[in-house]
């Protein structure tokens, strides 16, 4: 196997993107989830356009954020079970970049598709054509950095009893940074005020996450592993 | 100076000497809080805002104070762990994080016993007692991803990576919840803004936070001799240990 | 000192509740913790003595 880094990170990306596809229902069930998700919020609230559009922002981060935590079990999981996780771990290529690789694949099959639906649902709240961009964006910004850190969640409860409510407990404070500064700028876009700010802040979310969780994520895949 | 502070990082030789020291810190913890509330409940005199209410702080503010200053203090003994795989640095690290959530526990307690009088309302979402109830959330995950996982040393190891995950992300945190709070507040008001201090509500404050710091050392020292003793129970150092050979 | 009497000390402005309840809940979870500590200690040791009995007597 050719030893090269990008080489390797784009046959890492390539199977589990495949691994994904195989099994697209595990893919759509997840997607369906936030979709049923957002919608119940509208059967517990009233129909009330007012209120729909001033929590709508909130409502599909919310359940976006609980979409991630659902996904994120599946990430190492399979691999840790049939021994993958421990290949890849002794390969010669830094385990993060690996590891970066796997985010990758998992949030464009758990996380863009959540981006592309939300316009549809933002609609369903009555929400004005600007705030349905910005939400889209922040959406776009925002999911990238639910995996990364997810992954880190999912790392660390590899194997262990009671996985995924535990997991919840431990990312789900971390997610609030992202899920403040996502909501908050859809809401400011309602209320006409500038984006820009918020935005520019979730993008920093994505670099600083992108730059340090794969690093995180790979000490606690070994300490899994060991 | 590496042999000595290595030595010292044996379970076995620490042992005794956290026992030598509990007492020490339980008497300054008790001769300052005894001074402490004397000048926050005798001395320092009623608010011209606030009246008696006020007088929470003396609990409150010091809670808050450690529940952060502790886990910091957690996070540093992860770090120590990780980096040189002492033993007893995540011992140390799992024993402060139950007095941290206490102290958390105790901060969101009186605060919310603060604002129901002062604001009207029992929980009032606003920065620092949002940032607080997180800070909960981070001390119980800790707590629950150590106990969820059997093997104390994966256990240790995932739980310091958690930890500083964690207090990496806490001034993100406190940053946005601040942030989400002045965007969403309609009146501008800080629900835990201490009043314009009189200097003696200060020095009470102060002493009450050193008594809280005291006691906070000697409640985790004496969990950490019982980590010890647990982890340790087939050594022939704990058989040897008067008050086991004694049972 | 800012009592008048021991009356007024209790009564905290009429704030009593939120002074008191307060006070009570901290120094009641310091006494459970202190409670838990001495509880854990004990059956710790209780367990070791008697492992440490059956050792000898297996002996």
């Amino acid at each position: 196997m050719s030893g090269s880094l990008a080489s390797m990170f784009v046959a890492v990306l390539r199977r589990d993107l495949l691994l994904a596809l195989r099994r697209r229902s595990d893919v759509l069930t997840t997607f369906f989830f936030f979709i049923i998700v957002v919608s119940l919020f509208p059967l517990g609230v009233g129909p009330e356009p007012n209120t729909l559009r001033a929590i709508a922002p909130g409502v599909v981060w919310v359940a976006a954020l609980l979409t991630s935590m659902l996904a994120l079990s599946r990430l190492f999981a399979g691999d840790f079970a049939d021994g993958t996780l421990e290949q890849l771990a002794l390969a010669p290529q830094p385990l993060g970049i690996l590891v970066l690789a796997k985010t990758l694949a998992h949030w464009l099959v758990t996380g863009l598709p959540l981006v592309l639906i939300a316009p549809v649902l933002g609609l369903q709240f009555d929400l004005p054509g600007g705030a349905l961009w910005v939400m889209t964006t922040a959406l776009l910004l925002g999911t990238p950095v639910l995996s990364l850190v997810g992954a880190v969640g999912a790392a660390l409860t590899l194997g262990v009893r009671g996985a995924s409510a535990l997991l919840a407990i431990l990312v789900l404070p971390l997610y609030v940074p992202v899920l403040i500064f996502g909501a908050g700028a859809a809401s400011a876009s309602v209320s006409g005020m500038s984006v820009a700010g918020y935005l520019s802040l979730l993008g920093a979310f994505l670099l600083i996450a992108a730059a340090l969780s794969p690093w995180a994520t790979a000490a606690a895949v070994r300490i899994a592993l060991e | 100076m590496n042999q000595r502070i290595f030595r010292f990082a044996s379970p076995q030789t620490f042992y005794p000497l956290a026992g030598q020291m509990i007492p020490l810190f339980m008497t300054l913890a008790a001769v300052l809080c005894a001074v402490g509330l004397y000048i926050g409940l005798f001395v320092a005199p009623t608010d011209f805002q606030q009246g008696e209410v006020y007088r929470i702080i003396f609990i409150h503010v010091p809670a808050a104070w450690m529940s952060m200053f502790i886990y910091v203090v957690m996070a540093f003994w992860c770090a120590v762990g990780l980096a040189m795989n002492t033993r007893l640095s995540f011992m140390m690290a799992l024993a402060l994080a139950p007095t941290g959530a206490l102290m958390t526990a105790v901060a969101l307690w009186t605060g919310s016993l603060w604002g129901k009088p002062t604001w009207g309302t029992w929980w009032a979402w606003d920065a620092r007692m949002t940032s607080e109830l997180i800070l909960l959330f981070l001390y119980i995950g800790f707590l629950s991803l150590h106990a969820a996982i059997d093997d104390p040393r994966r256990a240790d190891r995932a739980a310091a990576v958690l930890a500083l995950v964690g207090v990496v992300n806490i001034p993100i945190i406190y940053f946005s919840v601040k942030w989400w709070n002045t965007l969403h507040q309609g009146a501008s008001v800080s629900i835990t803004r201490a009043p314009s201090m009189a200097r003696t509500m200060l020095w009470g404050m102060l002493i009450m936070a050193l008594a809280a710091w005291m006691y906070s050392i000697a409640a985790a020292l004496m969990r950490v001799r019982s980590i010890i003793l647990e982890r340790e129970n087939a050594a022939e150092w704990v058989a040897q240990l008067p008050e086991v050979k004694g049972q | 000192m800012t009592w008048g009497s021991a009356a007024e000390f209790l009564a905290m402005g009429g704030r009593a509740f939120f002074v008191w309840g307060s006070y009570a809940v901290a120094a009641a979870l310091i006494a459970a913790e202190l409670l838990l500590l001495r509880g854990r200690r004990r059956t710790l040791l209780a367990r070791l003595g008697r492992s440490l009995r059956h050792k000898h007597d297996d002996s």
